[in-house]
């Protein structure tokens, strides 16, 4: 059977605002960067794909690591001489104390505490589900607290 | 929320930019109506007339590849050099054609076709004979039908042996508008 995978043109122009949406969702002010990137990368992708169901979920899917590739950026490791008066943003802190982490509990650690994202956000960041966010932040603090005793 | 179009814009161009389309294609306005017309980086491949964008985005992804996108940049040589040729002030186009997706016989004719002067007509039995296919007039035709750019490449100056239009792919009254454009209706029956 002959699998049709629709020009870029039809696909970019049907899923287009459904990305925007979700970036705004997941980055904020960020995501008309965040946007560019996402079909940046699927572009790139395109000319290979083998299938055509369910284009929605796999552009979300590139769009979801951009976002988390955005989070990553920010959260680099600040070296701050002096802690004394702390004006950094909470996720700069909370980056720094949750540096060894596991990576996933890290990214759910740092999205709930200092971004305040809900989980069902935080669970489409990471690509898993509402609970399995919940899970890894609390898998986090928890670590956090034997480690910090 | 939608996209707002400064955006999508800035996606489009980049994605031009970046080298990663197969085709770039966009609208350009006319005296003798919309064109669509496409690009490939080894050049101007399609030109359209009375275009539906969709369908053309499809039949351009089956042939060149899936990653269509309308683009202006890649777009406005093409869309300078038609301007002027409309304005009377451009007599031959400098312009890049891709004809790699045509068979040998049509790659042939339409390179034989490239060289028919402006304000000038031929005949579909001179071009035959020049494509070392005497016999051919009536082949000839075909591909003068099938020219996947028009204009450009003039189809628009070959008529029958009798002076006649004979056919244009855009339709006749097309023909007639180009070929008067370039004080070349004198030469036909018309």
């Amino acid at each position: 059977m002959a699998v049709i995978v629709p020009p870029f043109e039809s696909f970019y122009e049907e899923h287009r605002d459904a990305v925007f949406r979700e970036l705004r969702r997941l980055v904020g002010k960020d995501a008309e960067d965040a946007y560019q990137e996402t079909f940046l990368r699927a572009l790139r992708a395109y000319g290979r794909l083998k299938h055509t169901e369910n284009l929605r979920a796999w552009v979300l899917t590139i769009a979801r690591r951009v976002a988390i590739d955005h989070y990553r950026r920010r959260e680099a490791p600040t070296v701050i001489a002096e802690p004394e008066t702390d004006s950094r943003p909470a996720y700069a802190e909370l980056g720094e104390l949750a540096d060894g982490l596991p990576r996933k509990e890290r990214a759910a650690v740092v999205l709930r505490y200092g971004y305040d994202l809900s989980y069902a956000a935080i669970g489409a960041a990471l690509g898993s589900s509402e609970d399995a966010a919940r899970q890894a932040a609390s898998a986090g603090v928890r670590r956090l607290r034997r480690r910090m005793q | 929320m939608t996209v707002s179009p400064t955006l999508d814009k800035r996606f489009r161009e980049a994605a031009a930019a970046a080298g990663l389309l197969d085709v770039a294609y966009d609208l350009a306005e006319t005296p003798i109506g919309t064109l669509l017309v496409a690009t490939t980086d080894r050049g101007l491949c399609r030109i359209s007339y009375d275009p539906q964008p969709e369908l053309e985005a499809e039949s351009l992804a089956h042939t060149f590849g899936l990653r269509v996108l309308r683009a202006t940049k890649p777009i406005d040589p093409v869309r300078r050099q038609l301007d002027e040729y409309f304005e009377g002030t451009r007599t031959t186009f400098e312009l890049q054609i891709d004809l790699s997706h045509q068979a040998p016989f049509s790659r042939a004719v339409l390179n034989r076709l490239a060289r028919v002067p402006y304000g000038q007509v031929t005949t579909y039995g001179a071009l035959a004979a020049e494509a070392h296919r005497p016999k051919a007039a009536r082949a000839v035709g075909t591909v003068m039908n099938r020219n996947p750019v028009p204009i450009v490449l003039p189809c628009h100056r070959v008529v029958g042996a009798n002076g006649a239009l004979v056919g244009y792919g855009g339709g006749l009254e097309r023909k007639e508008q180009l070929l008067k454009l370039e004080g070349a209706l004198e030469n036909t029956l018309l």
